[in-house]
Order: structure tokens, then sequence, then C-alpha cells
């Protein structure tokens, strides 16, 4: 109870915090901000200084910081994000279609990388220092190192171009999915795969693991009694550290897919000033955030006995 | 638990991987970088029209001169204040409704009220007469009116497609029907069996916007995609190796151009901006930076017909003749090579933006070149705002900047709202030229053809002679194509795709 109180409590302060700093930070953008928004509507060549004054009149740019920030603020807590100044489409809207979309991507991801990772992770730690716990070593490090957009780009040529065995971008089939979600997991895996394989080589030194297989349980028994629940603790917490490489990932990923989400909104968004979108974007990756944070909170306390009775 | 989520992962992968790939299907797949802002077509009007959704009153023919579209024919009166359009007849829109005339006044009424071309012509009303005829009155005779129809925010969409001024649903008279609309980033036609014109031999397209080039590039070169608009030019030189697209390039009526102030004590003077025109080296320019021969020799390229002329001397490269010019001015090398004249060093700053990415590199190559002879630039790329910005408030120095001419297929609307007797936010700045303001008011009067060739070509000579502004280059675009697509083409204009006249190869 006092943790969903806690989580609570933390997610209005996320929501103040993301859209005092969105606030700020579009302030801070070089440019009029009228005329970026009139070219995000109409488009740069018929943008001049009197479509830019048409549109500042419209909008009630001019008033001041302050006034505009409360007004928002206003709105928040009436559960009204606005409507976006460029496509005129209430926000809310706008923003549960591309929700759907970007929880598609980001659950898919989530899903094939605790299916690449810890498995493999396993499987190196139970044979420390043998060839599959070096290569996963060097393989893992690498992915973790390379930018998001050149593992896309990779995996576009591969797959895409020289294999022909899938879509480069769009969104018109389920195998339109496989791709960024392979690519943002691979990511993530490269991190759990470590996690797990240093969990379960820890694991595997331990006492009792090794009494396990003295008394003559097969190596399977003993993995699935002794170190399956020990390994997940530290995988599913990590996890929820991971989210935030996931939130990041969904921006880059989406738009060189050209996946139809919440973080290639928030980028056009970006570019059009279109500041209500920002805001409502911002706040709902940073409620995912916590939203997340919470589930693997409780699935730890599914997975660990130890924290129920503490 | 580990076992459910494998599952789970297992069957999302075999439903995604039994699904049938695009492309192998006849739905040609049409990828550009323009996103679907809204339905209205003051926003995305351009998307329907090049998909061909909806139609205009006039279109354009290759050279873009006006012709018959929804209006089957026009005259004007006498005094040239009075447009008669006549409809073609037997036209539907795609909810079954016939075209009538109160439906396309009331749409372009609708139109002008908004941004874009139709708000800036000297309209009084536009009335339906009958059932066949719209009337278009204005205040002054205004010759440009027809290229003006043509704008894709002009479009004529059927009457049950608006709530008020708002647009709800597109419903437009083309030979390819909406049937599946998902803003910003993808719709997708079928062919109107209805429509009046020629039937096209496509049955199915769709249009994603894809906003990446690089990813555009991909798409077209593994076949995703069959249509792929405007790629970037490092795309371009690989893909025109590869033997798994067709490329069509053609020059667009977009140009690079150096904004000047004529008003500054520095560039006053035409043989300041002469000297500064003729260091520049365009076609080392245009090959190294855009990779195409796209030098620029006068305001229009060549695919802009009616306003390119042939005959006029190109703008040149000629650094020692530049050099000369500056020291008939007065102007002296200093000790580092930069030039001084009363004290005063010949120091500009150069304004430009980043979102085109070659401006700030032409930007630096200009500003070398420029050393050369001796002037002193500074690079500021910063927000494309500050351009009209820095022109209302008087302070912009040189401005490199990309325009687009051909919004419609002629264009006078663009020379008159940055050309005018004030200049404008994206063109002149400080200039003004008895010859050219002649030819500018000649052409909002006069309509007849021969006429407006003789005004428009001492137009452009009164631009190369003063230069207000500098062009630098024109823009190519380029299209990939799938090997599978005949008779695709690329529309100077960029008012279509070419769905209409293109088919699937036997």
């Amino acid at each position: 109870m006092r943790m969903i109180l806690n989580r609570l409590l933390q997610a209005v302060l996320v929501a103040f915090t993301v859209g005092l700093l969105t606030f700020i930070m579009i302030r801070l953008l070089p440019g009029d901000v009228a005329y970026r928004i009139a070219a995000g509507r109409y488009g740069y060549d018929v943008v001049d200084s009197a479509a830019a004054a048409k549109v500042a009149a419209e909008l009630d740019l001019n008033r001041p910081a302050i006034e505009a920030f409360g007004l928002w603020l206003y709105d928040l807590v009436r559960l009204d994000l606005g409507t976006s100044l460029v496509s005129g489409e209430p926000v809310w809207d706008e923003l549960v279609m591309q929700l759907g979309h970007t929880l598609q991507l980001a659950v898919s991801a989530i899903l094939l990388s605790l299916l690449i990772g810890p498995l493999l992770g396993i499987l190196a730690g139970l044979n420390r220092g043998g060839f599959l716990d070096r290569g996963l070593m060097l393989v893992s490090t690498a992915l973790r190192a390379l930018p998001q957009f050149v593992v896309g780009l990779g995996l576009i040529v591969i797959f895409g171009l020289m294999l022909n065995l899938l879509p480069t971008a769009g969104h018109a089939h389920g195998s339109h999915l496989v791709l960024p979600a392979f690519t943002l997991a691979l990511g993530l895996a490269a991190v759990s795969a470590q996690v797990a394989r240093d969990a379960m080589a820890e694991v595997a030194q331990s006492q009792f693991y090794r009494f396990a297989r003295t008394k003559g349980l097969p190596e399977w028994q003993v993995f699935r009694r002794h170190g399956l629940r020990n390994v997940a603790v530290p995988i599913v917490t990590y996890l929820g550290v991971q989210f935030i490489y996931l939130v990041e990932g969904v921006v880059v990923v989406e738009t060189l897919f050209a996946w139809p989400g919440i973080g290639h909104a928030l980028v056009h968004a970006i570019f059009g000033r279109d500041v209500p979108v920002i805001q409502g974007a911002a706040l709902v990756m940073g409620l995912m955030f916590v939203v997340l944070n919470a589930a693997v909170d409780g699935f730890c306390y599914i997975i660990d006995p130890r924290r129920r009775d503490a | 638990m580990f076992r459910n989520l494998m599952a789970g992962v297992a069957v999302s992968l075999l439903l995604a991987n039994s699904s049938v790939f695009a492309a192998e299907d006849r739905v040609v797949d049409v990828v550009a970088p323009f996103e679907i802002t809204g339905l209205d077509p003051a926003k995305s009007g351009d998307v329907f029209l090049r998909m061909r959704i909806v139609e205009t009153l006039v279109e354009a023919d290759a050279q873009g001169n006006p012709v018959p579209a929804l209006a089957k024919q026009w005259t004007v009166s006498e005094d040239g204040k009075t447009w008669t359009f006549t409809l073609q007849p037997n036209v539907r829109f795609h909810d079954g409704s016939a075209l009538m005339a109160e439906a396309v006044a009331s749409a372009l009424n609708i139109a002008r009220a908004k941004p874009g071309l139709l708000s800036k012509a000297p309209i009084e009303a536009i009335t339906a007469e009958g059932e066949a005829v719209v009337k278009i009155t204005l205040s002054k005779p205004f010759a440009p009116l027809l290229p003006f129809l043509a704008e894709s925010r002009a479009q004529i969409l059927a009457p049950a497609s608006y709530a008020g001024a708002d647009v709800k649903s597109i419903i437009g008279s083309g030979p390819f029907k909406l049937t599946k609309l998902e803003a910003p980033q993808s719709l997708a036609v079928e062919r109107f069996d209805g429509y009046w014109g020629a039937k096209p031999e496509i049955e199915q397209a769709r249009y994603l916007s894809v906003s990446r080039a690089e990813t555009r590039a991909l798409m077209a070169e593994s076949g995703d995609a069959d249509y792929v608009f405007n790629l970037d030019p490092a795309s371009r030189t690989r893909l025109a190796k590869s033997d798994k697209v067709k490329l069509i390039s053609v020059s667009i009526p977009r140009s690079v151009l150096i904004k000047l102030n004529a008003g500054h004590a520095f560039l006053s003077d035409v043989k300041a901006r002469e000297a500064l025109s003729l260091a520049i080296d365009r076609e080392g320019l245009a090959t190294a930076i855009l990779r195409y021969p796209a030098a620029a020799t006068q305001l229009f390229p060549p695919s802009l017909g009616i306003w390119h002329d042939a005959s006029l001397s190109p703008l040149s490269y000629d650094p020692e003749k530049a050099e000369g010019l500056l020291a008939s001015l007065g102007w002296k090398k200093g000790a580092d090579g930069i030039l001084v004249k009363d004290g005063k060093r010949f120091a500009l700053t150069l304004t430009t933006y980043p979102d085109r990415p070659e401006l700030p590199l032409l930007a630096a190559v200009l500003q070398e070149q420029w050393k050369e002879i001796g002037v002193e630039v500074t690079i500021n790329s910063t927000n494309s705002s500050e351009i009209p910005a820095r022109h209302q408030n008087g302070t912009l120095e040189l401005g490199l900047m990309a325009r687009n001419f051909a919004l419609v297929p002629d264009p006078i609307g663009t020379m008159l709202s940055d050309y005018g007797p004030t200049g404008g936010d994206w063109g002149a700045m400080n200039w003004t030229n008895a010859s050219f303001q002649q030819a500018l008011d000649g052409l909002t009067r006069i309509a007849d053809a021969s006429q407006g060739e003789t005004l428009r070509h001492q137009a452009v000579a009164a631009i190369q002679a003063d230069l207000p502004v500098i062009p630098v280059a024109w823009y190519q675009q380029t299209v990939a194509v799938s090997p599978k697509l005949e008779k695709a083409a690329i529309d100077p204009f960029e008012r279509t795709f070419g769905l209409e006249t293109m088919r699937w190869g036997k």
C-alpha cells in the first residue's frame, strides 16, 4: 500500500518536473516560435513574417512565460493536455495512438531481449572463461557501445538488403516490427547478458549450489530449483535501470524505421515547436518510466520471497 | 515463467513472419519525406494532390503553362477583372455526388480565407452561376490567377468534406480515392472507377512518410518501396551503381540564393554585388557539395521553361575581374589580405540555417572563395526564422537560403511577394529597379502569352544585372523507381508522383 502511494507521489513529481523542464528548454531554443509553428503547419515555403504574425496572434504566443506555464499546469490538473499547435488535433488522441505503437515496439524489444540476453548469459556463467563466455563479452560490449542508429542500419543492410528477409521500414505489416524491435532488443540483451552471466557465475560458485550438485541432482534440476530465482532477481532489477535506454532508444529507432510512435512524434514536435505535444509526449514517457519501474518492483516482490518478509 | 515468456515471443515472431511482405504485391509503395500534418488542404494538401486524390480547377503542362483540369475552359472579361470558368461535365466526387459550381465556389472561398497563395490574390468574390459556371471577380486585373488556382491549397473537395471551414474528410474527385489514412505517416488509395478523365492502370497505392533520407534509400534498394522521392547526395551516388533501382532526376525550380542587403554601405553599389557573384566558383561548389552539375547561370533552371531565358549571358566565375571591380570602388588590400576602405574592413556576416544540411557546407565554401578576393565573412548558422526576422529589422547583411519558386507552376506569385517594391522576407532587401517593377506589374495585368514572355525575360534580366540576390545553384530532384514500374516520371513542379500514368511491367 505504502509502495503504491510512494509511486503515485513519484508520478506527480515526475509530471511536474518534466513539464517544467520541457517548458524551460523550449523557451531556450533559438529562433522564433511562431515561425517554426507556421513552418510545421504550412511548410517552409509559404512561411513569411505575415504568416508567423498570424500564428502568434492566433495562439497568443506573446503572453508572459509564467502565465503560459500556469495555464498548462491548470489544464494538466484537469487532465487536459490541450491541442496540437500544428495539426489542431487533441494531444491526448494523438498520444494514445502513438503510445500504442511505442508500447508494441517496447514490449516486443523487452521480450526479445529476455529471450536472448539471460539465456546466453546463464550459459556463459555456467562455463566461466569458456569460449561462449569470452565471445559474449566481446559482442555484448561492442553492441552496447555502438549507437542504436548504427545497429539499426546494420540490421537493415543485413536482413533487408543482403538476405532480403525482412522489410526495411514502415508499419503496414507485423513483419515491420521485427527489425526495430530487434535493434532495441540487442542493446538491452547486451546488458542483461552481462548481468545474468555475473549472477549465474556467482550462484554457481555458492555453497548451496555446489551442495545441490554434490547430492546428485541432475544439472537442469539444480538450475531450476536453486539457480533460476537467484539469477532472475538481478536481471529483472537491472531491467528497470535499462528502461532509460529504452526511452532514449525509441526516439532514435522510431525515426530510423519510420515507426509511428511517440518518440518519432516527439522529434517532429520539437522541430515544429509544438509545445503541447512535446510536453504531452515527455510527460507520457516520464510516467511510462515510473509505471515500468513499479512493475519491476512488483515482479521482484513475486520472485524473491525474502522481500515479502521484510 | 521464462517458458511462458519464450512461448509468447515465439508466437509473436511466427505471426510476424507469416504476413506477406510489401512490394511483392501489386500495390505501388510511394515513399517521401512529407508528413501528413492534417486534413486541411492548407497543411498537407500537396500530399493529397501528389497522390491524385484531389484535383484543382487548373493544371500545368510540362512547361508550366496552365491547362484545363476541373475547369474545362475559361474566359476573362475585357477589363481583366472577371474570370468565368466552365466546369467539366459528368465529374463525380468519390462519395458519388456530382461536381457543382456551388461546391467549387464554396471550396475556393474556404481556401482563400486560409494561408496560401489564393489569399494573396486581389479577389473580391467567387460565386456560382448556375450548375456549371464559376465566376471570380477581382478588384484589379490579375493574370497569375490561373497558376494560383493550380496550387494544391486551392483543391476542390466535395461539400460533405467540410464542417464549416474545417475539413473533416478528404473526398476528392481525382483518379484515386482515399481508402485509409493514418496521419501523420501513411495513407492508402485505390483507383476510382467513376473518374471522369483517363483511367489509370495502377489499381492500388500506398504512401508512407519517411523522414530519414538513409532509410528512404535503403527502402528503395531492398525493394520495399517502388517510388522513392527525394534522395540525399550520398545515397544517390550509391544507388546509381545499383541495378535494383532506376534513378530519374530533374532540376527543379528551387534555387540556392544569396540574399544581399542592398541598403548596406558595402553592398549598395551593384559593382560590389557583382564582385561577390564573380568570386563564386559555382560549378566546383555544386559538384563538390550537391554532387550534381547544378551551377546556376541565372535565377531559374531550364525546367522552368517559361521563366528561363536561354539567351541571357550566364553568371560566371572570374575572381580577377571581381578584384578589379572592388578596387574601382576604392577598396585596398590590408596586411592580412582583407580589403579596407576608410579604415573599415570588408567584413560581413552570412546568415544561414541547417534545416537543409547542405547550406552550412555551401556557406563554408563561399567563405573561402570570398576570402580569395579579400572579403571576410563570418558564418552564422542559426534558425531559419532569423533570415525573415533580420530582414524585418534591417540587420541582415548576407543570407544563404534555398527558395522554392514553384509552389504553383508559374512562380509569378513568389516573385511578387519576394521582389515587390518593398522586397520580401525570402527575396530582395532594400532594392528597387524600375524596369523590373514595370515588368512585374505588366505580368499581373497582361494574359497574352508572347507579351508575357517578353516581360518575364525583362524581369529576369533586371535581376541578373542588379543582383538583389545572387543565384548559386539549382536543386535537382531525384527519385528511385522500381524497375518493375513502367512509365514512372518525375514532375519538376512536384504536383504528382505520376501514379495516374505509370503501370506495372509485364
